[in-house]
């Protein structure tokens, strides 16, 4: 077999996905598969094409600055897995000193 | 019955809004088990907004239906994702939504789909099976493929559905009915939950050419809400619908009658190609020379945006999170990795390499620049052309089961229906015969239909002509 082209668990940390071990085997083999495929753009000549990022390109469109009505905060809060105080609540991310 | 007869006895006072209803909670009820179009379904809601519905105005008292990937105020939206199932209720009302209302139809059942519409067959809805009303051994397509199984079924009168690489198309050729995708930016985004940015699009899938143009018309225009909705005016739909196709020039590309399509499937587009001849229009052969690097460009782009869009599925502000996290980036990864099903972390995973450092210009790079040479194969054909036909799928519906083992092989089936996303047009699907296939007997194949950018009157008329006779 071809050098694989994906470091299937490194990439899926990068995602912030937790794999099993048995997916991490599958994937590898369906995703090298899928970028081996996708090589067939390297037969293309593209220097001098310009990139397209949008299939409409539309810039910089702006809306008038003035306030608008928004989601009240307990619109929001009702779908938070876990919340307290009128805040979302989440595992503590700093460090004890 | 179309929306259109529908809404003619409606204003006659031969039925009424809350009959409506009630019809289509007892069609549901009676195959929609068996079916598994619908998720959920919300019939008080929905006989409360009856009560009131204005039928004067232009979708008054008509029930639409919503893929589960489009917010509706109130009501859940679960993606067919077990990320969002557990307790999700949307806090508002997508653009389309609310445009909906304003023309007085009435938001009724959420459709099933692949899960966060990435798929072409509905296997990949974590909730639910949705089997093909015209055989139910067989995939209704996807990823909106409970909303055009439930026109196909009669368990609704319309839906909608989005489209990235032919997900509102591909469903309705499979199963029989009308699918339309608008041209980039003409239908607001905003509330619809974001697959690929650069590609999604909202649109209708309905009984008849007319129903859908009467839906388009009240959902295209301008949203300050989506920066990426266009300012352009929108035309009326309905008026040169029944213009024919007397004169115009009507493109057949190449690339699309090659090998690989089932022979009946070839057999009934042509035969629509003959049929829009008999009727006036001039067929010319053009060429659409990057037509083979489609699929690799869409499956570079599509993922790396999906990468990107499903990072805010972090389980901190809504859906799924997992328990005793150890920290909070145990509990980013295990509540993602609970909440997604295998093809969205397949194209997490694609997406996040494909923009990752060291290999960005060789592959999104590359692909982004080969989308613009794809573009222009579509800017010069529709320089010669006033609309392009070719067939929507290779094949009829296939069985169940062959997406999970070979999901290369899946993508491939896509090759007809990525490149107007990637180019931004606008296309429809239209119901164009029933072959053997198989195994299956009499299974719908349709007609794609391909206009220019904001060409969908065009569209329109150009496959009203090519409609069968109902």
């Amino acid at each position: 077999m071809a050098q694989p082209h994906i470091d299937v668990r490194y990439v899926a940390n990068l995602a912030r996905l937790e794999l099993s071990d048995e997916e991490i085997t599958t994937f590898q083999v369906q995703l090298d598969a899928i970028l081996g495929y996708v090589e067939t753009l390297s037969r293309l000549d593209v220097s001098g094409i310009e990139a397209a990022a949008h299939a409409v390109p539309v810039f910089g469109r702006m809306r008038t600055d003035e306030p608008q009505p928004s989601l009240l905060p307990q619109a929001v809060l009702q779908n938070a897995p876990d919340q307290a105080q009128g805040q979302i609540r989440v595992p503590k991310v700093v460090a004890d000193a | 019955m179309t929306l259109t007869t529908l809404r003619q006895q409606l204003l006659a006072g031969e039925t009424t809004a809350a009959a409506i209803l009630t019809r289509l909670a007892g069609e549901i009820a009676a195959r929609d088990g068996h079916t598994g179009a619908y998720l959920s379904q919300d019939l008080e809601a929905a006989m409360a907004e009856a009560a009131t519905a204005d039928l004067a105005l232009p979708l008054g008292g008509i029930p639409i239906a919503i893929k589960d990937n489009i917010n509706v105020l109130g009501q859940p939206c679960t993606c067919g994702s077990k990320f969002l199932a557990e307790n999700y209720r949307s806090p508002y009302d997508a653009t389309v939504i609310r445009k909906l209302r304003a023309a007085g139809a009435i938001p009724f059942g959420r459709m099933n789909l692949d899960e966060f519409a990435m798929g072409s067959s509905t296997e990949n809805s974590a909730l639910q099976t949705t089997r093909n009303p015209r055989d139910h051994e067989r995939i209704p397509g996807g990823s909106s493929g409970g909303s055009a199984a439930a026109v196909a079924d009669c368990t609704a009168i319309a839906a909608l559905g989005s489209d990235t690489g032919g997900s509102i198309r591909q469903p309705a050729s499979h199963c029989g009915v009308v699918g339309l995708k608008p041209s980039y930016g003409r239908v607001s985004r905003y509330g619809l939950v974001a697959f690929a940015s650069s590609l999604d699009q909202i649109g209708p899938l309905t009984h008849s050419v007319e129903d859908a143009a009467r839906i388009l018309q009240v959902i295209a225009g301008p949203d300050p809400l989506d920066s990426t909705c266009l300012d352009a005016p929108v035309p009326d739909y309905l008026s040169g619908l029944q213009a024919g196709v007397q004169g115009l020039k009507l493109g057949l590309p190449t690339e699309y009658f090659g090998e690989g399509i089932d022979p009946g499937v070839r057999r009934h587009v042509e035969a629509a190609v003959n049929g829009l001849a008999a009727q006036g229009a001039e067929i010319v052969e053009i060429s659409l020379p990057h037509t083979a690097y489609a699929v690799a460009t869409y499956y570079v782009i599509a993922p790396a945006e999906a990468s990107s869009n499903l990072s805010r599925f972090d389980g901190i502000r809504y859906g799924h999170r997992a328990g005793n996290p150890a920290d909070i980036l145990d509990l980013y990864k295990r509540s993602r990795e609970e909440g997604f099903g295998p093809e969205v972390k397949r194209r997490i995973i694609l997406g996040t390499y494909v923009l990752s450092s060291g290999y960005y210009d060789a592959y999104y790079g590359r692909a982004q620049k080969v989308r613009t040479l794809i573009r222009r194969d579509f800017e010069h054909a529709f320089s010669r052309v006033d609309a392009i036909l070719a067939p929507v799928a290779p094949t009829p519906a296939r069985k169940f089961g062959g997406a999970a083992v070979d999901p290369l092989h899946e993508y491939l089936s896509d090759i007809f229906t990525l490149a107007p996303n990637l180019a931004g047009i606008c296309a429809i699907s239209v119901p164009c015969g029933r072959t053997d296939f198989d195994g299956g007997r009499g299974l719908p194949v349709g007609l794609q239909i391909l206009g220019p950018h904001l060409g969908e009157a065009m569209l329109l008329r150009v496959a009203r002509a090519a409609e069968l006779p109902r």
